[in-house]
């Protein structure tokens, strides 16, 4: 690792010094390339944050591919229902690395104003890993433009080498993640145990 | 809606068309037809009511329900005969009902409710199909056989159009119980506190 007081130093001289890490991060974040899927109403303001208005161009990630195998990134954009769940997963696990997930709105994080219903997804992130939750219903162009900046500021963080190097550079970790069934009741397994447990219901003082 | 009642009285008179009125401001009164007869009430609404387009079809789950009713009876004791009031409990059995709201837009008349019920609520749950005789009854009694369990005999394609095919439950249900994994609430209340407490004391 460079020290970053010799970094600074050589910058002020003219010298710009970057890691093998910093100059790929630095091109993944600015060339993020979504999946060309919407859900529900929240990929009506997916599409305003495309278009001229909020152009998501300036941020490098306005080439929305339609097919998952040239995709980076998916954002869930609205209510996953269980019969579209199976679906997602699918699309996620035929995305090559590296790839991230925003999900959009607050049916996406957690099944919003549906959670209780018969036939919606109580949040995708029981299935797929989530990098970055958007809450609102549904949030603004504004609210998706921080959180893909915040997306691109994880990517310019993560490690490709050494103990703590992100999920996609670790190969003995197949990022496939099971495709749930139809049941008879529900989708079958209602969760991926790997990545989703369960926080205890309880009142506070119990 | 009387002209209707009347009119359909007047040309089948065998079929069993009773009128169900709505005591509310609403006053939205509706048909009730046996299921037997309602393709043929159907096909007499088309032709020659000028009632051209179904507009909506959907069902109604009614539970087993009691009601109580007072009944006066005269008793006679030491020869003084004296009205006596006696509530009595009359229980109804549960039954599934389609509903259909048709227009005329040739008359531009509408909506005229018609409703259908089937026997109960398990194994009777057949009624005649509509969808030969207004053809946008189509998606909607699929609809309602998906999330009411309503059997549309004479149907051209019933299957489930909401939810996959392999579910077996009917959501729309009032008996419905969705699959328990309350897992997670900030604040749980009442039934849900019940069955969490019920789910941590099973672990």
């Amino acid at each position: 690792m460079l020290d970053e007081d010799l970094k600074a130093d050589l910058q002020k001289r003219g010298i710009f010094v970057a890691s093998f890490e910093d100059l790929y991060n630095w091109g993944r974040k600015n060339s993020l390339w979504p999946l060309q899927f919407g859900l529900a109403c929240c990929a009506i303001e997916m599409i305003a944050t495309a278009a001229a208005r909020f152009d998501m161009a300036r941020f490098g990630a306005e080439v929305f591919r339609p097919s998952p195998r040239q995709a980076d990134l998916m954002i869930i954009a609205g209510t996953v229902t269980k019969k579209m769940a199976p679906l997602v997963v699918r699309l996620y696990n035929q995305m090559p690395e590296p790839k991230y997930v925003i999900a959009m709105g607050a049916c996406a994080i957690s099944g919003g104003p549906f959670k209780e219903g018969y036939n919606v997804l109580k949040g995708i992130d029981r299935y797929i890993p989530v990098d970055v939750a958007i809450p609102g219903c549904p949030p603004r162009p504004e609210a998706l433009l921080e959180g893909l900046i915040k997306l691109q500021e994880k990517i310019e963080g993560q490690r490709l080498f050494g103990p703590h190097r992100a999920r996609h550079a670790d190969t003995s970790d197949a990022a496939e993640y099971p495709v749930p069934a139809y049941g008879a009741h529900d989708l079958e397994p209602p969760l991926n145990p790997r990545i989703f447990q369960p926080k205890p219901a309880r009142r506070d003082g119990e | 809606m009387n002209e209707v009642l009347e009119a359909i009285r007047a040309a089948l008179p065998s079929a069993g068309v009773e009128l169900l009125t709505n005591p509310g401001p609403s006053a939205q009164h509706s048909l009730l037809v046996r299921p037997e007869d309602a393709r043929e009430v159907a096909e007499f609404l088309r032709d020659s009511l000028g009632f051209d387009f179904c507009s909506n079809v959907t069902g109604v789950d009614w539970l087993p329900r009691k009601v109580k009713e007072t009944v006066v009876r005269r008793e006679t004791a030491e020869g003084i005969a004296t009205d006596v009031k006696e509530t009595v409990e009359r229980e109804i059995p549960g039954f599934l009902e389609a509903v259909y709201h048709l227009y005329s837009i040739a008359k531009k008349s509408g909506p005229l409710t018609l409703r259908v019920r089937t026997g109960n609520r398990e194994a009777d749950v057949s009624v005649p199909s509509l969808t030969p005789v207004w053809k946008s009854a189509d998606f909607q009694e699929r609809e309602a056989y998906d999330l009411f369990g309503i059997r549309f005999d004479g149907h051209p394609d019933l299957r489930r159009i909401l939810m996959w095919d392999e579910f077996s439950d009917h959501p729309m249900r009032k008996d419905y119980v969705a699959p328990d994994d309350c897992e997670y609430e900030p604040t749980p209340h009442d039934e849900i506190l019940a069955r969490v407490k019920a789910r941590t004391e099973a672990a």
